[in-house]
C-alpha cells in the first residue's frame, strides 16, 4: 500500500455527498489498480431453498477498497446473494443450494476441494443484528475468531484487540471495561464490536447485511462513518434497504428485485453516484424515487 | 401561564351527550370476577404443591432429627441390640456410586444431547430421540432386572458396586439427554451463525460457543439426574445390594443410603425406624448439598 494514496483519501469528508463526478472515480479506479486490494467477481450466481429459486443469475463485481451496495426491496434475495459470499448461505436452513462461481482475487470460491471453513476467514461478514457472544467478554469477542482457529500469544492478542476496537471507533467507550460481557454494550456499541470482531480476522472482504437497521440513527451515523473510514483498506459489500444509506456509503450500487416470481434478479449495478441520479432502468428508477417497494 | 408556554386544550371527559368510552359495560363485573377466581385457583394450586413439599420435608425432619449425631454419620450400621450405629458407609456408597454413574453418564448424555441438538437430522436422530424417551420411562426395577441379568449374573458374576454404578448410569443418561438438546435449542442460532462466519469449525463452534451460553441449563440437567439417580432404591438392592461395612472396592457390594433406609424401615425395631427416617433426612441433605455445589461452581457466568 502506498502512504501517499491512503492519505489522500483520508482527507475527503467522513461522509461522500451523494453526487460525486464521474471523473474523480476514475481518478480512484485508477489509483486502486496502483494499490491492489482484493476485489470479488460474481458469475451467473443462482441460489435455492430446496426448490424455490431465490436469486438468479447474478453477475456483479465487487471493487477493491470499495463499498458496494446491495439495494432492493425486501424479500428480493439480498441477504441470500451476500450469504452466498463467504459460503454461509449452505448453513441457513432450508434446504439451501447454489450455482455459478464466486471468484475472490480469481480463485472460485465454490471450486471443488475448497474449505468452507477457510473461505470465511478471507471474506468477513456482520450480521443485521448485533450478535456478540454473551458468554464471552469484550476482549474474548473481539478475538474470538483468532483464539477459536489458531492459538495466538497474549501479545499477539492483545494487540489485536486495541488494534480493532480503535479501526471499529469503539477503543475509547470499552478501553476501560474490556473484561465486561459484551452484551452489557448499547446495541450500536455492540454492532461496532462485532465488527472489531470480523475485522480482526484480517479479511479480504467484509460483507454487511443490513447492519444498522436494528440502531438508531445516531449509531448509524457512527457505522456509516466507520464504513467510510474502513474502506480505505477493506473491501465492503454492503447489504441495506435504506436507499439513503447507500447513496451515502457507497461507491457502486446493485439494485435487486423480485417480480412476481419471486426471483430476485440484478435489475442494474453501476456507480452509486450515476445510479442514483441517472438510473438506466425505470425499475430503478421508481425504486429509488420511492414509488414501489 | 406565562403567553410563551403552549398547554393543549383538553378534550372534555365526557363528549357531550355520551358516555365516555372506557366507561365500564355490563359484563365487566363478571369479567372481573372470573379473573380474580381464576387468581384464587392457581394460586390454591400453587400452594397445594408447595405445601406437600414443606410437610414431607418437616416430617422427615421431625421423626428423623432424634436419630441425627456424629456418630451417626461415621459408623456402620450395627447388629440390633448394640447402641449406636449409624449410615457412614451408606453415605460413603451413595456419593461413590453417584460419582461412577456420572462418570459414565453425563458423557454419554451430554454427547447424545449435543449430537440430537447440532448434527442430528433424519431418522437416525428420530430414533435416538425415541429410543431416549423409551427409556426416560422404563420403570427404574427393570432397569435392575436388566443389569442384574447382564452384570451381576453373567459379566462380573456377583454382586457389586460397580453394577449398581451402572443402573444409576442408564437412568440419568435419557434425563441429561433431555434437557441438554432442549437447552442447546433454545441457544440463538444468530450466535453459531456469529461464529460460523469468522471461520471456526463447526465442532469448535459447539463446543466453545453453544455450550458455554447454555451451561446453567445443562448444569440442570446434570443436577435433575443426580437427585433422581441418588434416590432410586429398587435397581441398587438388584445390583449392589448394600454392604454393613465401609467398602472402596466396586467389584463387591456396595452401601447407598436409598437401601439403608430400607433395611432399617423393614426392621420391625422402633430405634430401626427412626435411623430410617434420619437416613432419609440424611439423603435429601445429601442431594441438597450436591445441587447447591454445582451451582455454586457455575455463579458468577453471565449467560445468555
Ligand atoms: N431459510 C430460508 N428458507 C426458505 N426460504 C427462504 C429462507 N430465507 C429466505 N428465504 C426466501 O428467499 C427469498 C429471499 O430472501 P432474503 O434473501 O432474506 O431477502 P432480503 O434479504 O432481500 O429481504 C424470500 O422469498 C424468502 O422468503
Ligand atoms: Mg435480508
Amino acid at each position: 500500500m502506498t502512504i501517499e494514496a491512503t492519505d489522500a483519501r483520508r482527507m475527503g469528508p467522513l461522509i461522500p455527498a451523494l453526487a460525486v463526478p464521474a471523473a474523480a472515480w476514475k481518478e480512484r479506479a485508477a489509483s486502486d489498480a496502483a494499490i491492489g486490494g482484493h476485489a470479488m467477481r460474481v458469475e451467473s450466481l443462482s441460489a435455492w431453498y430446496g426448490n424455490h429459486l431465490a436469486v438468479h443469475d447474478i453477475t456483479l463485481d465487487i471493487k477493491p477498497r470499495a463499498v458496494t451496495a446491495i439495494i432492493g426491496p425486501s424479500g428480493c434475495g439480498k441477504s441470500t446473494l451476500v450469504r452466498c459470499l463467504n459460503r454461509m448461505h449452505e448453513v441457513t436452513p432450508g434446504a439451501p443450494r447454489v450455482s455459478g462461481r464466486v471468484l475472490l482475487d480469481r480463485h472460485d470460491i465454490y471450486a471443488p476441494g475448497v474449505d468452507p471453513v477457510q473461505v470465511r476467514r478471507h471474506v468477513g461478514m456482520v450480521f443485521q443484528k448485533p450478535n456478540p457472544f454473551p458468554s464471552m467478554s469484550i476482549y474474548d469477542n473481539v478475538v474470538a475468531g483468532l483464539k477459536l482457529t489458531k492459538a495466538p500469544s497474549k501479545a499477539v492478542l492483545d494487540e489485536t484487540v486495541e488494534r480493532c476496537l480503535r479501526q471499529a471507533a469503539l477503543w475509547d467507550e470499552v478501553k476501560d471495561k474490556l473484561k465486561q460481557s459484551g452484551v452489557s454494550l448499547s446495541g450500536g456499541q455492540q454492532q461496532r464490536l462485532c465488527i472489531a470482531r470480523a475485522l480482526a480476522m484480517a479479511p479480504r472482504v467484509l460483507l454487511m447485511d443490513e447492519p444498522c437497521s436494528a440502531l438508531d440513527p445516531i449509531a448509524t451515523y457512527k457505522i456509516e462513518a466507520l464504513i467510510t473510514e474502513l474502506k480505505r483498506e477493506y473491501t465492503i459489500a454492503i447489504v441495506t434497504h435504506n436507499m439513503q444509506q447507500a447513496s451515502r456509503v457507497s461507491d457502486f450500487t446493485a439494485f435487486l428485485l423480485a417480480a412476481d416470481d419471486r426471483i430476485g434478479r440484478l435489475v442494474e449495478y453501476g456507480e452509486t453516484a450515476e445510479l442514483f441520479t441517472a438510473p438506466k432502468d425505470e425499475r430503478t428508477e421508481a425504486y429509488i424515487t420511492g414509488r414501489f417497494g | 401561564m406565562s403567553s410563551d408556554t403552549y398547554a393543549p386544550p383538553l378534550a372534555p371527559a365526557y363528549p357531550p351527550g355520551g358516555r365516555s368510552i372506557f366507561e365500564a359495560d355490563a359484563r365487566y363485573q363478571v369479567r372481573r370476577g372470573v379473573a380474580r377466581l381464576m387468581a384464587v385457583l392457581v394460586g390454591l394450586a400453587a400452594l397445594g404443591a408447595v405445601a406437600v413439599l414443606w410437610i414431607i420435608l418437616g416430617y422427615v425432619i421431625w421423626r428423623g432429627l432424634p436419630a441425627i449425631n456424629w456418630p451417626f454419620f461415621t459408623q456402620r450400621p450395627l447388629p440390633y441390640g448394640e447402641p449406636g450405629g449409624g449410615v457412614g458407609p451408606a453415605i460413603a456408597g451413595s456419593l461413590v456410586l453417584l460419582g461412577v454413574a456420572s462418570t459414565i453418564g453425563v458423557p454419554i448424555g451430554l454427547g447424545a444431547g449435543i449430537y440430537l441438538s447440532e448434527f442430528g437430522r433424519g431418522r437416525f436422530a428420530d430414533a435416538v430421540r425415541f429410543c431416549g424417551d423409551l427409556v426416560a420411562g422404563l420403570p427404574s426395577i427393570v432397569v435392575g432386572v436388566f443389569i442384574w441379568a447382564l452384570l451381576v449374573r453373567h459379566v462380573i458374576g456377583h454382586f457389586s458396586g460397580l453394577a449398581g454404578a451402572a443402573a444409576l448410569a442408564i437412568i440419568m443418561v435419557p434425563i441429561i439427554v433431555r434437557t441438554v438438546e432442549a437447552m442447546l435449542r433454545l441457544v440463538p442460532h444468530t450466535l453459531r451463525e456469529a461464529a460460523l462466519a469468522l471461520g471456526v469449525p463447526q465442532w469448535r463452534v459447539v463446543l466453545s460457543v453453544v455450550l458455554p451460553s447454555a451451561r446453567a441449563g445443562i448444569i440442570t440437567g446434570v443436577v435433575l439426574a443426580l437427585a433422581r439417580a441418588g434416590g432410586e432404591t429398587a435397581p441398587l438392592l438388584l445390583t449392589t445390594l448394600g454392604n454393613m461395612f465401609f467398602n472402596w472396592n466396586l467389584s463387591q457390594p456396595t452401601a447407598a443410603l436409598p437401601i439403608q433406609i430400607y433395611n432399617y424401615a423393614v426392621a420391625p425395631y422402633d430405634d430401626w425406624h427412626t435411623k430410617a427416617w434420619g437416613a432419609s433426612l440424611v439423603l435429601i441433605a445429601v442431594i441438597g448439598i450436591l445441587s447447591v455445589l454445582t451451582r455454586l461452581a457455575t455463579r458468577g457466568k453471565k449467560l445468555a
